[in-house]
């Protein structure tokens, strides 16, 4: 039934013709799945930077977030691969490094090849952080600690292959130590409570839940894994400025996509509209309130940025 | 005491028209199966855009409270649990619904939701710093060993043989690593898509137990011709009163059990009502009534779930860790108004924080009046003919199994489970163990995989796991609680065969 459907939509297509198809969407209102639950760093910006689609200067139409959370994203991005219709009112929210690895590492439908960038909207660096009493005062601190105790530092990160564990390696590799890597499981908020309590020495975070931590008097963060010092946290200097050579390979970008399949037209409005409803004051005003960085990228931009995170990534993740 | 100062703001003629709706919604939606409370206050979270922050949460507290006694509804009228928290609602709500005191099983369960529901909230009230600290102490090694005494409480739960109650939980233990592992990443049973995420709860909890009962009503509707009509007995909101009084000891152990569980990070909701209906059964006289509609399961369970919603929101209101799912949407709640939960909250938003805890606290009074209210009424849908009642309840588990997270893969997972289900209830198994196992497998799991790996970096497995007051403690309580059912077996058994003896 559905591939009749499809098939009669497609006829449809084919007779309205694709310049009249893209003048005329979105007819309707469009679905963004997003690949973890509701209430997560990713659902909430999703449904921020989303709110002003009915506008008319945007699409004109709601976007609705619908989530399918589970095994770190992999069920989300499988279904939208493999199952999501391409047809332009399915969009969905991707989280880089953490598909691409996951893709780098096997058992999933999907790479880079099954998507289509439309525009990039956050940028959450990831931060190392140590609880507030720690006496840990700068990364030299942590790395010296690390040569001379090899493999006794503990720290956590929200899971296997995803923007905390990739900077966790980058961190090793960059000082030649061997630390422990703790994955939690239940995401950022699992990892940054075992630091607080006590349990690890110290952990890798996203800087917005860093930020809202250290502001609570909790952690004190040590670094941040990004190219540039955050405007969050003008004081606290990256990897780099403090010896390290990280990059920005960890950063957790997060933005829309549609899959392999989407006609031209379609894609190609939604690459002009798209990046134009994130500039949005009310959306950034909203980002800003909950300590969420925004980086607009357009298409192109983010079609490179993939293609770059995706060499970083094969040669990192080579030798697991 | 400066909780008193902000009373006022809840009364506000905005607040508490918020706080009305929220709480008559939130009882509706709560009582919708697959509706859990995350995903209600979810729902709930773009209609707080517009809104002031503390009006906001006010419409997110009073939802959050109302649809965890919400759940009680489905779970006693229709054997559906809506959530976790109202398993061992089920167990004794829903067979004394089928003796027609439906009312007087809803009335205890929102009295004791709000009696269990108010101390909480006084708790998180009064005991916040300390709490917090409380909700920090407990590690990888001590909810390993938590979930492990959740494990010995599977063989006592529900169940006329430990053996077959041991059994149903390994099959949910079992179900539990179907999935990605969480940690590694690694496949394991996924011979479908719809299994790469693992078994959803929701789903699993309408399946396995609404489904062998819509087919033993279908089954039975074929014999019997006209349906048969329970006379649903009208019960008075008095005489319910006076009923939970007669029974202190399993409303202290409800609220006091779901409570200090509520608390723990990442275990309590979901096995608060099932240990305190457990612990209920434990310190009974009258054991042996459990299971068959005996008011005391209800009261245990109820209280328990609801006692849970206040000290769950110590470490995110205290420390900005959100504790439960639910606890993670109201970060989203308050984030969205540019508020960060911590000293943050008490020291420059005080107005809001207190809004929001003292909506909590008179929505639990507003959730009891209204659910007093409804239970009258919605006793009555025990006299809807089998057959038909049995229709609805499929359509509502297909519908409720659907909505969890738009898939039709959960349906099939309930569908199969509850097919399952249904042959293993005739052979004696009990779906609450077999639950209990679904939930426990990922906590034991999970925090094994991490204890050992933090232990294998620092001081090795030994002294790790099995040193510290705190889980020299458990440890105590989990033999404590094994020798206490071996002896119980025992004891039954020699009975039983004294009693055959004499026949």
């Amino acid at each position: 039934m559905k591939k009749l459907l499809l098939s009669a939509a497609l006829a449809v297509t084919a007779l309205s013709g694709g310049a009249a198809l893209a003048a005329d969407y979105p007819e309707r209102p469009v679905m963004m799945m997003v690949s973890y639950g509701a209430g997560g760093a990713t659902d909430f910006q999703a449904r921020i930077v989303t709110m002003t689609a009915g506008n008319e200067d945007a699409l004109g139409m709601p976007i609705a977030i619908i989530n399918k959370p589970g095994a770190g994203g992999r069920v989300g991005w499988n279904w939208f691969a493999t199952q999501a219709d391409a047809d332009g009112y399915t969009l969905g929210a991707y989280n880089v490094p953490h598909f691409i690895a996951q893709s780098i590492k096997g058992g999933v439908q999907y790479s880079t090849d099954s998507f289509e960038p439309i525009a990039n909207w956050g940028a959450d660096p990831a931060v190392f952080v140590v609880k507030a009493d720690s006496e840990f005062q700068s990364m030299d601190d942590v790395i010296a600690f690390a040569k001379e105790n090899p493999g006794k530092l503990t720290f956590s990160g929200a899971g296997l292959f995803v923007g905390h564990h990739i900077a966790a390696l980058q961190i090793e590799k960059a000082a030649g130590v061997k630390m422990a890597y703790i994955p939690t499981k239940g995401g950022g908020a699992a990892a940054m409570k075992s630091v607080i309590a006590g349990e690890v020495l110290g952990g890798v975070n996203n800087l917005s839940d860093a930020f809202r931590a250290q502001e609570a008097g909790n952690v004190r963060i040590l670094g941040v894994a990004d190219l540039e010092r955050s405007a969050f946290l003008p004081d606290v200097p990256t990897m780099k400025e403090q010896g390290l050579d990280v990059d920005n390979a960890s950063v957790n970008f997060r933005g829309v996509m549609v899959p392999k399949g989407t006609p031209q037209e379609v894609i190609d409005k939604l690459a002009v509209t798209v990046p134009e409803m994130f500039k949005n004051g009310r959306v950034a005003k909203k980002m800003k309130a909950g300590g969420s960085p925004m980086h607009i990228m357009t298409r192109d931009e983010v079609i490179e940025m993939w293609a770059a995170r995706e060499a970083t990534l094969k040669e990192l993740l080579a030798g697991l | 005491m400066e909780f008193i100062y902000y009373f006022g703001d809840v009364f506000s003629p905005l607040s508490f028209m918020l706080l009305l709706g929220g709480t008559i919604g939130g009882l509706i939606l709560g009582a919708t199966p697959g509706l859990s409370p995350t995903m209600a206050v979810a729902l709930l979270i773009p209609f707080t855009f517009q809104l002031e922050a503390a009006q906001g949460l006010i419409l997110l507290g009073a939802a959050y409270t109302s649809t965890v006694a919400g759940g009680a509804v489905s779970a006693i009228l229709l054997k559906i649990p809506g959530a976790p928290a109202n398993i061992a609602t089920t167990l004794d709500g829903h067979t004394m619904a089928k003796k027609g005191q439906g009312a007087k099983a809803l009335q205890l369960s929102f009295l004791a939701s709000a009696v269990g529901g108010v101390f909480g909230v006084l708790l998180l009230i009064f005991l916040t710093p300390v709490l917090s600290d409380w909700a920090l102490a407990f590690g990888p090694s001590h909810l390993f060993w938590l979930a492990i005494l959740g494990v010995t409480v599977i063989g006592s739960l529900d169940s006329a043989s430990v053996v077959k109650g041991l059994l149903s939980g390994c099959i949910g233990l079992w179900l539990a690593t179907i999935g990605f592992d969480d940690i590694m990443g690694a496949q394991r049973f996924i011979f479908h898509p719809s299994l790469g995420g693992g078994i959803n709860i929701i789903a699993a909890l309408i399946g396995l137990f609404a489904i062998p009962q819509v087919l033993t009503m279908f089954a039975k509707g074929r014999q019997v011709d006209g349906a048969e009509v329970i006379e649903v007995q009208k019960h008075s909101v008095l005489a319910a009163t006076r009923e939970l009084i007669r029974w202190p000891r399993a409303l202290t152990i409800g609220t006091l059990t779901g409570s200090i569980i509520g608390l723990i990070p990442g275990v309590g909701g979901q096995i608060a009502g099932l240990v305190a209906y457990d612990q209920s059964k434990k310190f009974s006289p009258e054991k042996d009534k459990f299971g068959t509609g005996h008011p005391e399961g209800v009261i245990a369970a109820e209280s328990a779930n609801n006692a849970m919603v206040g000290p769950s929101l110590v470490p995110l209101l205290t420390l900005s860790i959100p504790g439960s799912p639910t606890a993670a949407v109201l970060l989203g709640g308050l984030l969205i108004h540019g508020i960060f939960p911590g000293t943050d909250l008490f020291d420059n938003h005080p107005d809001v924080a207190w809004t929001f805890i003292n909506s909590m606290l008179i929505g639990q009074v507003l959730m009891c009046i209204f659910g007093l209210y409804v239970a009258g009424l919605a006793a009555r849908v025990a006299q809807v003919p089998q057959s038909v009642m049995a229709a609805v309840v499929l359509s509502l588990s297909v519908f409720g199994a659907y909505s969890v997270q738009s898939s039709m893969g959960d349906v099939y997972v309930m569908a199969c489970l509850g097919l399952g289900m249904f042959f293993l209830e005739r052979f004696g198994f009990s779906a609450a163990p077999l639950v209990l196992g679904l939930i426990l497998g990922p906590i034991a799991e999970a925090n094994f995989t991490q204890g050992s790996m933090i232990a294998n970096a620092t001081v090795g497995q030994a002294s790790y796991f099995f040193s510290g007051p705190l889980n020299l403690f458990l440890i105590f309580v989990v033999i404590a609680s094994i020798a206490y059912s071996v002896w119980m077996e025992l004891r039954s058994r020699r009975t039983t065969t004294k009693e055959e003896a004499l026949a």
